[in-house]
């Protein structure tokens, strides 16, 4: 039981990352209908600004604050130049140039601040908590982040007018459009929101994976199968999801003998697949309903 | 576009009717396609060793785009996992050649048999799947066969992280070529092969049928067309394809290792089918031609920057041509065949 709770408090951790990525993701496809591949990369990218912020002696909560608002502008910027152009072009070609975003930003981390591993600073500390060697102080925060992240969020989408405007140029663009909202905007906005989000995730993680170039790599993996075992429309299950692809794995590579060390991302993935054949849209996604 | 889901059809017209074969000329068509061919065979005699290897890839990609192409473009199924069957394919060569002494030649059929049935079992949870769901399940492929390639209990096989040195075919003895001009042919005879079957498939009935359940899976149902068994063995005869691909492309690099056959092999292919032309057999090339080359070139421009090079090349090819090479071409014959109307 013991080792039980404890496997579970350290999937949490873990969970922790892999939900607020998959919130990101999650609230772009909102906006804009498309899984950005180069989610990741943005938030690395984000990371890496906070970082040189810091290192010029910038104090954390300003650099934090300053790094999500740039952030923000840059994903609107990215929204204007490369993805309005091809707004009518096919999923397809969409794909592609998120792909080369992805290229793009993972070199140009490389290149401004070269291949060498960074340690970051946490505004959390790192002493243990709960009476667990499992979960830190920076675990639990970023817990908490996470949670506070969702929370305004659903206040945002659910209580302004703004969020409202944003909601009805992705769910339905053309009626959007007739009752004077500017849908084209609204995609930049959430553009700009996601970027925002991905910061805050890019930040907290980088203490506990440091930072690297490729460091969201891995993360995003486990933050798309979080969002799409939650349903990709839906933030809350998109947490809900992180959180769990963070418990099965962690239970995988404990209680399964001698293939769950080794197999943990891929049993995790099978356990995905699974439950998505009994529920195609995802735990909480709506599911598909077309007119003949 | 009312919610993501509903795109069963995430493809613009141009790709639909890229799906026919334009039938306007069919003489002008194949005198290309001769001298493609013609070319193809005189090349390698002017050129050295690498280039010759190098165009064997071009021809083994674009052959493994073309499994993705039947899937993606005329089936209208995602898949950001091809890079699994390819590695499959090339597995199964590497194991029978080295570790059981059969002959290359008959490890092809092999290969593309175990990624028939692999490809086929996974179009079954694919049926009930639908574009990012779908893909999410592919792509959990891709990201498995490596570790499962490397995990313990299988290293008698797979020779775990290490991979298969695996050997060379040398030229039968009565031609005079060398070792990689053999391969050149031999793959080239392959991809003729398959080109020419993937080319009569999409002209068939079954083709037909296949096509008509990604434009409208509702009214082929209608017309009595069984769109599950279809998409499935869509689904088997895409694998076998790329498998086919990644048995020559064992047998063309002679090594096999768990991470050449990472996800980045598949959003390659995916990378090459988009920028070649959703639906068309010869902008399987094009993207082999991409897939291959692009990289060294963004290499050669910046050592440093050679990602964002090669991203900035894709972003440019996208944006001239957002319906790929195969599009593009279609528009420029389009474009010149009215001037001259004029």
């Amino acid at each position: 039981m013991q080792l039980l709770l404890q496997q579970v408090m350290a999937g949490l951790a873990n969970g922790a990352i892999y939900a607020g990525m998959a919130l990101a993701v999650v609230m772009i496809f909102l906006a804009i209908d498309h899984l950005n591949f180069a989610q990741g990369e943005m938030a690395t990218f984000s990371a890496y600004v906070a970082w040189q912020l810091i290192a010029w002696g910038t104090p954390y909560w300003v650099a934090f604050v300053a790094t999500v608002i740039l952030s923000f502008i840059g994903g609107v910027v990215i929204e204007r130049i490369l993805f309005k152009p091809l707004h009518n072009a096919s999923i397809l070609a969409n794909l592609v140039a998120f792909i080369a975003l992805f290229s793009i930003l993972n070199s140009l981390d490389g290149y401004l601040w070269d291949y060498t591993i960074k340690t970051f600073p946490t505004p959390f500390g790192t002493k243990p908590m709960f009476g667990s060697v499992l979960i830190d102080a920076h675990e639990a925060g970023m817990i908490a982040v996470t949670g506070l992240l969702l929370g305004f969020l659903y206040l945002f989408f659910r209580g302004t007018r703004l969020g409202l405007a944003m909601r009805a140029a992705a769910h339905n663009p053309e009626s959007a459009r007739l009752v004077g909202i500017r849908v084209g905007w609204m995609t930049a906005l959430g553009w700009g929101i996601a970027a925002a989000i991905g910061a805050v995730a890019g930040m907290l993680i980088a203490p506990v994976v440091f930072l690297d170039p490729n460091m969201m790599f891995g993360v995003l993996l486990y933050g798309f199968a979080g969002a799409v075992l939650g349903g990709l429309t839906s933030p809350g299950g998109a947490v809900l999801g992180g959180f769990a692809v963070g418990i099965i794995e962690n239970l995988a590579g404990t209680y399964i003998p001698y293939v769950g060390r080794d197999l943990k991302l891929t049993i995790a993935l099978v356990v995905i697949v699974a439950v998505l054949m009994v529920r195609p849209a995802g735990l909480f996604g709506r599911s598909a309903v077309s007119r003949v | 576009m009312t919610t993501p889901q509903n795109d069963t059809v995430p493809f613009p017209a141009a790709a639909v009717a890229s799906a026919a074969p334009r039938r306007a000329r069919p003489a002008a068509r194949h005198w290309v396609l001769a001298g493609v061919v013609a070319v193809a065979v005189v090349l390698p005699f002017y050129f050295h060793g690498f280039v010759v290897f190098q165009l064997t890839q071009v021809m083994i990609y674009g052959l493994a785009i073309l499994g993705l192409n039947l899937l993606t473009g005329f089936s209208g199924q995602f898949s950001v996992g091809h890079g699994a069957f390819y590695g499959l394919g090339a597995y199964v060569t590497a194991i029978l050649m080295q570790r059981y002494g059969i002959a290359y030649y008959w490890t092809l059929p092999a290969a593309g048999g175990v990624c028939f049935v692999v490809g086929f079992l996974f179009g079954l949870p694919a049926l009930r799947l639908q574009g990012l769901y779908l893909a999410l399940v592919t792509f959990a492929a891709a990201v498995a066969l490596p570790q499962l390639l490397k995990f313990h209990g299988f290293e008698g096989w797979t020779g775990g992280v290490q991979g298969i040195v695996v050997d060379q075919p040398d030229a039968p003895a009565f031609l005079p070529i060398g070792a990689d001009r053999w391969l050149y042919y031999f793959t080239l005879a392959v991809v003729l092969v398959m080109f020419a079957g993937a080319a009569s498939l999409v002209k068939s009935r079954t083709g037909r049928a296949i096509m008509a359940i990604r434009d409208n899976p509702i009214a082929a149902a209608a017309m009595g067309i069984n769109a599950p068994l279809y998409k499935t063995l869509t689904f088997g005869f895409s694998a076998l394809y790329t498998g086919i691909a990644g048995a020559l492309g064992a047998l063309a690099v002679q090594f096999v290792a768990p991470d050449s056959f990472s996800l980045f092999l598949s959003i390659s292919f995916l990378v090459g089918l988009i920028l070649g032309g959703m639906g068309s057999l010869p902008g399987c090339l094009f993207g082999g031609l991409f897939v291959l080359y692009v990289p060294n070139i963004a290499e050669s421009v910046s050592r440093g920057l050679a990602g964002a090079v090669y991203g900035v090349i894709m972003l440019l090819v996208v944006f001239a041509m957002p319906s790929g090479a195969a599009g593009f071409t279609r528009f420029a014959v389009a474009y010149l065949s009215r001037l001259r109307n004029r």
